[in-house]
């Protein structure tokens, strides 16, 4: 189990406090048991750190520096204290909060947008507040940077401390070793020579760091745990580790998504994307010199059961090359199988279908073909999508654009209701409904333009004959003529795309290596206790030996009692006791089971 | 029939006995529930003020200085097979004025029909914990993974691994006896809520999903939770048991209902000692429960970090924690506040789990209501 940081309900009740007030002899036994800092308990005050001023500009010059040194110096003292790293650590989980309720435009811009747009003032308010961009906002950020400091403050002298204490002997035994937390004593035959001789190899066998200390009684004096520390430290550093992991994959990632159609390929440049967003430091220089091929995309659904038509599979069948001219190399991304290339991960986000299209103009020409990426709209893959002809001669010989908007559906479920929706996924009954536009198409203004969604301000719609909205279902095969003989569209057949998204990201195997030294770190400083032991062997007049152990935890631990008995049991076996009814209070314990007075603070584990 | 639709129909009739062992587990937690509420009444008839006789004016006294006066206690260290008699080792508290104060009884406050009833509570505790685990296992096997997919499913794991870490320190010989009267109506809460709201019919798992971190992620939080919240509890009865002992000490005088409820707790430095070790042994599990979930999050949506709600959540909960770790590090923190930062903690990782799935939505919304 972990060790324990004292109950203590009242500040001078840790086991410093407690020990310290009982002896200064104690305190000095746990001296530099830790290099946690002792609080001060109030009783630094700010205040006149210059001192007497002197009279005259130069006593004056004098005041002023001593003043602003000592300013700074509470300033320090303050933030790198343990009391103001608990409160910016507090400060630091209340700030986190704002986040997880208001849409953040780094996770959620659509809700962002829709927030601005339904409550203007509300959008202003927390636009002024950065509350759309908490975690990379000056309030958030002033905090964790000065837990950092405070942080880094911390560490350099605590692990100065802790080399020191590396290097220092286990301080000597304390006057009274029966006022340790831990203690037991027996007599023997053995010398006390013999056993020092015997209690030092027995510690260096169990990994203690052994002094002799040759004070007016000699002793032996040993300590161990020094991991815990270690481990602290590590933690600690690791955390800082982490943090700049994170916060160089933050300014150097970049991510994109790009929608590839069966057939299709992506080469890894800035205009191949569909969409992109970069962090603040990233250049497209960084893009990783790769290419990928998608040729096939296969998914399966749920059959049956109450999620009938949820994705059960989804797989891309792609051929990459990592470098241009590079060997082709063929593998499947997945959902939570990203493809990975260097610092790049190329993940699948989503699919749908891409209805194969063909315009054959009024003169004949094939002005347009080729497989047109239809955007789902449910979970049954009821597409919607448009296709753009910029380049056609209408049936006056005329050069004209075209543009047809509609639905696709793989399985075809409307039939009776008029309207278009899908049944299934799969495409079992694939069926497109496109009404028809021309004019202009607006692609030539030179302003970048969704390819999923027709501006018709500048386009007429086709009627039919009696003036309605000419419009037509069609089956892969079928075409529709559009009247006056302006052309004709053909559903020639089916695609599948995907979407991938493709994240650079840095610092990623740096944040984890931090994050396992972090758990690492923990684990020592929380499972191991740091403690002390001591033996001292003096010869009595009667001839026998007197031993003395002791154990002293840096906090209140009930295995330490029974590391002491451990090992002095080992050490009996080389100094036999030679009247067993030398040991202490041995009455009440032997006779009862559970003594009468319970063992105070630790019962429930020694029970 | 197709096989497919043979293997289909046990799978609900699986689910379906998953149900009823649900069901079944939650009417013996009941009688579990009676049992301790008989303990707790007839436990109250003694009337055994040790904390007060501890603390009367004459022991107070004293106090100060017996931290080194009191009689010594001898630590017998069991299990030897030598030759030697085990060395008797006398422990000494230095945990200040109120560290030595006796725990309490225990709910059936030295009663032996009280007692009766507390055992029957366990036994009945462990038959309920019997079904409950059936349930769990018989849902997993019907949907064929592990079985904490949604809300449902996560709820009645997650109270199962509670008495199990229960059940597992009173057969560690722990004495926990006094938490059983909270935990058992928790759980009942907890399941009430599974069955009604929360309950999803069996399912497979959306491809996101599928990722051998789902176990290590998922299960991780669970027993993380399931432990916290023992720690929660015994922080919780601390800030009682703390009010109460600090009244005495002042001269005051505490209700009957106090004085006969918390007298049968343990210390208030026991339960401290407890909430701190639980959370302590816990945190490091924790963050790498968050670790986890960042790997599988840098593997299914191509970023390990996020601030996805649930991430902030956890993140939150994290900072608390460590908050509490740190607070019992420094001198003025120790005690009461660090206590009410450990419920703080608590209330941050229950919000995670039932807050986060309710009110926000984000890329775990998969746990759907
Ligand atoms: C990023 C923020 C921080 C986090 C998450 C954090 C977390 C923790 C945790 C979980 C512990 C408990 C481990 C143990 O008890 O051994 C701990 C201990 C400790 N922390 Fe921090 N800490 C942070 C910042 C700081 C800062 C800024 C300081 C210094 C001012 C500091 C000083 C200490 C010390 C001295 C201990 C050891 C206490 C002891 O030995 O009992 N920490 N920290």
């Amino acid at each position: 189990m972990t060790d324990d940081t004292t109950t203590g309900q009242k500040p001078a009740s840790g086991p410093e406090g407690a020990l310290a007030t009982d002896e200064p002899e104690l305190g000095a036994a746990m001296a530099q048991l830790s290099t946690a800092p002792v609080e001060d308990r109030g009783q630094a005050v700010q205040g006149s750190f210059g001192g007497v001023r002197a009279p005259g500009v130069k006593g004056g010059a004098a005041w002023t520096g001593r003043e602003v040194l000592g300013w700074a110096r509470w300033f320090w003292r303050q933030l790198t204290s343990m009391r103001v790293a608990l409160i910016l650590l507090f400060l630091l989980s209340l700030a986190a909060i704002p986040g997880s309720v208001i849409p953040q435009s780094g996770v959620d811009p659509t809700a962002v947008q829709d927030l601005r747009a339904q409550n203007p003032t509300l959008g202003e308010v927390y636009d002024a507040l950065q509350l759309f961009d908490v975690y990379s906002s000056v309030w958030f950020s002033a905090i964790y940077i000065l837990l950092f400091v405070s942080l880094i403050g911390c560490i350099v002298p605590r692990t100065w401390q802790f080399t020191g204490q590396l290097r220092a002997r286990p301080p000597r035994a304390p006057r009274r070793l029966d006022r340790m937390p831990a203690f037991t004593t027996w007599r023997t035959d053995a010398s006390p020579e013999d056993v020092r001789d015997a209690a030092r190899k027995l510690m260096r066998g169990k990994r203690y760091r052994v002094a002799t200390d040759d004070g007016a009684v000699p002793a032996v004096a040993s300590e161990k745990g020094y991991l815990r520390e270690a481990g602290n430290l590590l933690f600690h550093i690791a955390l800082i580790v982490l943090l700049v992991a994170f916060a160089a994959g933050q300014l150097f990632r970049a991510e994109g998504g790009t929608l590839v159609t069966v057939g299709g390929s992506f080469s890894n440049t800035l205009s191949q994307y569909d969409d992109f967003s970069p962090g603040s430091l990233f250049t497209p220089d960084d893009l990783e010199d790769f290419s990928f091929r998608l040729k096939d995309f296969e998914s399966s659904y749920e059959e049956s059961g109450p999620n009938r038509g949820s994705v059960r599979t989804a797989r891309a069948e792609v051929a990459y090359r990592t470098a241009p001219g590079g060997v082709e190399q063929q593998t499947t991304i997945e959902v939570n199988e990203p493809l990975e290339i260097g610092n790049t991960k190329v993940y699948l986000l989503a699919n749908g279908y891409a209805p194969v299209v063909s315009f054959t103009d009024a003169s004949g020409n094939v002005a347009y073909r080729g497989p047109v990426p239809f955007l789902p709209q449910d979970t049954n893959l009821t597409s919607s999508g448009v296709v753009k002809v910029p380049d056609a001669l209408n049936e006056k010989g005329e050069r004209e654009q075209f543009g047809f908007q509609g639905f696709f559906v793989p399985t075809f479920g409307g039939a009776d209701s008029g309207s278009m929706f899908s049944r299934w996924p799969e495409p079992r009954y694939p069926v497109m409904f496109l009404t028809g536009y021309h004019g202009d198409l607006g692609v030539d203004a030179g302003i970048a333009q969704n390819v999923y969604q027709l501006d018709t301000d500048n386009m007429k719609q086709f009627k039919d004959e009696d003036g309605s909205p000419f419009a037509k279902k069609l089956l892969p095969g079928e075409s529709m003529e559009l009247p006056d003989g302006n052309g004709t569209l053909k559903f020639e057949g089916v695609k599948r795309w995907a979407n991938f998204q493709v994240a650079h990201q840095v610092g990623s195997g740096w944040a984890l290596a931090g994050a396992l030294a972090a758990i690492a770190g923990l684990a020592g400083s929380l499972f191991i206790q740091r403690r002390r032991m001591w033996v001292r062997a003096v010869a009595g007049p009667d001839g026998t030996t007197t031993v003395e152990m002791a154990g002293l935890g840096r906090s209140e631990s009930p295995r330490l009692p029974e590391e002491l008995g451990e090992l002095a049991y080992a050490l009996q076996s080389k100094a036999p006791p030679s009247a067993p009814a030398d040991a202490p209070t041995e009455s009440g314990a032997e006779a009862g089971g559970a003594p009468e007075t319970p063992s105070r603070g630790d019962r429930p584990w020694t029970r | 029939m197709d096989p497919m639709n043979i293997a289909a129909a046990t799978d609900e009739s699986l689910a379906e006995i998953s149900n009823y062992l649900v069901y079944s587990a939650m009417a013996v937690y009941v009688l579990a529930f009676c049992a301790h509420i008989a303990e707790w009444v007839l436990g109250g008839r003694s009337k055994v003020a040790r904390t007060a006789a501890a603390l009367t004016p004459g022991a107070k006294q004293e106090r100060p200085s017996d931290a080194s006066a009191a009689p010594p206690v001898a630590v017998r260290q069991g299990g030897s097979t030598g030759v030697l008699e085990r060395p008797h080792v006398v422990t000494r508290s230095s945990a200040g004025r109120r560290g030595d104060l006796p725990d309490g009884p225990g709910a059936a406050g030295g009663d032996e029909k009280g007692d009766l009833y507390g055992r029957m509570a366990i036994s009945l505790t462990v038959l309920a914990f019997a079904l409950h685990a059936g349930g769990v296992l018989t849902r997993a096997l019907s949907v064929g993974r592990a079985p904490w997919a949604n809300m449902y499913e996560f709820s009645t794991t997650f109270s199962m691994v509670i008495v199990g870490a229960y059940l597992g320190f009173l057969l560690a010989k722990k004495d926990i006896r006094w938490i059983g009267l909270p935990l058992v109506t928790t759980v009942l809460l907890d399941l009430g809520l599974a069955t009604t709201w929360l309950y999803t019919e069996s399912d497979q798992l959306v491809p996101a999903l599928h990722s051998y971190w789902l176990w290590i992620h998922v299960s991780l939080a669970i027993v993380c939770g399931a432990l916290f919240y023992l720690g929660f509890v015994a922080s919780a009865l601390y800030l009682f048991r703390d009010r109460y002992e600090t009244k005495l000490l002042g001269g005051g005088e505490p209700g009957a209902f106090a004085t006969s409820v918390l007298e049968r707790l343990p210390s208030s430095s026991s339960l401290d000692k407890f909430a701190y070790r639980v959370n302590a042994a816990v945190f490091p599990f924790w963050t790498f429960t968050i670790v986890a979930g960042a790997i599988w999050a840098g593997d299914a949506w191509g970023r390990y970090w996020g601030w996805d709600p649930k991430e902030v959540w956890s993140f939150i909960t994290w900072v608390a924690y460590a908050c509490y770790l740190h607070a019992r590090a420094t001198a003025g923190w120790k005690g009461r506040k660090a206590a009410y930062l450990a419920l703080f903690a608590f209330a941050c990782f229950l919000f995670n789990y039932y807050g986060v799935n309710v009110f926000f939505s984000g890329k775990h919304s998969y746990a759907g209501l």
